[in-house]
């Protein structure tokens, strides 16, 4: 991915604005879900799984991937669980979510990696799990390239 | 984010490098809110204790490198002063009589302690239970907190009509040592304004009807703000703590109003206070039924544990638990923890209750939780409590299964060893 802004024959690439929750600028592969997380009861701070009964991500890990969800629920463990990821080298590359809450804003923080929200458009629409997507956030940009299917 | 002198001060190093980091904290927090300015605080309830294993190697390096790492998200280690306002620690990981019973290891249990002495020594209070507002801290109307424990926070909006944001232990570490917490969210009055309405069909009366409405409530809305009417009885402070816990386990409720009973909503108008109702939620036989049925995850009705005390319960259920117990004995097959707060505890003794669960052949446990500290009795597959929280995150947690029910079904399922409860 050295030049992120030239798609190679055959890809799709869409860019998209919103607003900076943390700073920086990282790139991945998407691991995206419909479902709101819990961060304490409901991810392994070890390994990066979501380990919720019934969450459609159940078993499968956000470990450096951007993570693109709808926002953060139960738990107010939420932000040391991310914290503990972080500190365990578990933690996403980037996230990317929808809904603003205490949770998810101070969880974003401790995790210590790009975040972005109110994007002009629903992520959970646009993104699918594979993409690859770069997270800008200090340029407030993020840049979708969709995985050939 | 607008900062006051004094802010800015304290983020400047003038009042000292832990101050600065907790500023500092709160800058990037607010900023990621959108928040814009700080609000003070003269109420903090988190989670500072270092009680867990994945704490231990951090906890090798000194408390101070404990606090500054995890209660304020500074990799600098700083010399941490005395807590700036009252602050009490939440549930913690070990029970500091029956670790054993709960099958900690004697160093982690040491540890604890170890970190109680330093945590005591700068002005935490020691409360040691998810529900701070039975043991003493009971904000008023109004006032400005900064609360972590997502079923004590939705009862301190919802009941005591004091405004706390969900936070966490990052923020709350901030916050006892700054008096500051981002003025966001449910610190602003028009953001307490209920969302949906919520037309009850059915009765909701007893502590399991209370559990099942706030466990459907959570799964539909998520973290809007319901609206009571229709068929429920007046609640009391147990049945609106299982309530509360049940709605910010499935979804992320941290307000309701119940009109006429909670503070801020004498009437359904005063509760939506202009806002449009967004939604409307009907509540009857089916979804409690659906509630129930997402709740009981087991399918073995051969009981290991019955977990009871989630959130830590009152004097009156244990004395109820003691009741349902005497003279009874509890099946050699399965064991049973009651869990209340340590303060409550004392009164439990003083009355007997103690004794009476004990002469069963139960556990009367404070400071602690299974789910909070991952400890079971061993071999447990098979759970029943009549707790949704514990009933939706232990499953989660510990890969066992769950039965959700009355205590008095729990009570029976612990003195015959299997389950035979039911939704009547």
């Amino acid at each position: 991915m050295s030049d992120t802004l030239t798609p190679a024959k055959g890809e799709t690439r869409i860019v998209l604005r919103g607003r900076k929750v943390v700073g920086g600028c990282a790139e991945g592969e998407a691991i995206v879900t419909r479902d709101t997380i819990s961060g304490w009861g409901g991810i392994n701070e070890r390994d990066g799984t979501v380990i919720e009964r019934r969450h459609e991500l159940r078993g499968q890990s956000f470990k450096d991937k951007v993570l693109v969800f709808p926002g953060a629920k139960g738990s107010s463990g939420w932000s040391a669980y991310f914290h503990m990821a972080r500190l365990n080298g578990a933690s996403p590359r980037a996230m990317i979510f929808n809904k603003m809450t205490t949770k998810v804003a101070l969880g974003a923080v401790v995790t210590h990696a790009p975040a972005m929200t109110e994007l002009e458009q629903d992520p959970l629409q646009i993104i699918e799990t594979g993409d690859w997507v770069k997270v800008d956030a200090d340029n407030g940009i993020v840049e979708i390239t969709k995985r050939r299917r | 984010m607008r900062l006051t002198d004094h802010e800015k001060a304290m983020l400047d190093g003038q009042h000292g490098a832990a101050r600065s980091r907790a500023m500092d904290l709160l800058v990037r927090y607010g900023e990621a809110l959108g928040a814009e300015r700080l609000v003070e605080t003269n109420n903090v309830a988190g989670a500072f204790n270092a009680s867990t294993p994945s704490i231990r190697h951090i906890a090798e390096q000194g408390f101070d490198k404990v606090f500054s790492e995890l209660n304020l998200d500074s990799d600098e280690t700083v010399e941490i002063p005395r807590m700036a306002v009252p602050t009490c620690q939440l549930i913690t990981g070990i029970d500091n009589d029956n670790w054993e019973v709960q099958g900690v290891d004697a160093g982690l249990a040491d540890l604890q302690k170890q970190s109680e002495r330093y945590l005591g020594q700068r002005g935490v209070n020691l409360m040691a239970t998810c529900t701070p507002y039975q043991v003493g801290n009971v904000p008023v109307k109004g006032e400005h907190c900064a609360w972590m424990e997502s079923s004590a926070v939705v009862y301190c909006n919802s009941v005591l009509g004091a405004r706390t944001n969900t936070e966490g232990k990052e923020s709350t570490g901030a916050a006892a040592l700054t008096e500051r917490i981002p003025y966001w969210g449910y610190h602003i009055k028009e953001n307490r304004r209920g969302t949906h309405l919520v037309e009850i069909d059915i009765d909701v009366d007893d502590i399991m009807d209370w559990g099942l409405l706030g466990y459907y409530l959570g799964e539909i809305i998520d973290d809007e703000i319901p609206v009571l009417t229709g068929r429920y009885k007046q609640p009391n402070l147990i049945k609106l703590k299982h309530f509360g816990a049940a709605a910010a386990s499935s979804g992320g409720v941290e307000m309701y109003h119940v009109p006429d009973i909670t503070p801020e909503a004498r009437s359904i108008e005063e509760a939506f206070g202009g806002n449009r109702v967004r939604g409307t939620v009907r509540y009857g036989e089916a979804e409690r039924r659906a509630a129930y049925d997402n709740l009981n995850c087991a399918t073995d009705r051969n009981i290991d544990f019955v977990m009871l005390g989630c959130p830590h319960n009152s004097i009156d259920q244990v004395w109820l638990i003691a009741s349902l117990l005497d003279g009874r004995k509890i099946s050699a097959n399965t064991q049973l923890w009651v869990h209340t707060p340590r303060a409550l505890r004392d009164v439990a003794d003083r009355n007997g209750y103690t004794k009476m669960i004990m002469d069963a052949g139960g556990f009367v446990m404070s400071d602690t939780c299974p789910a909070i500290s991952r400890h079971m009795p061993k071999g447990t597959k098979v759970v029943a409590t009549d707790s949704a929280k514990q009933a939706h995150y232990l499953p989660a947690i510990t890969g066992v299964s769950a039965w959700f029910g009355s205590v008095k079904d729990c009570v029976e399922a612990a003195v015959s060893g299997r389950w035979e409860g039911g939704l009547q």
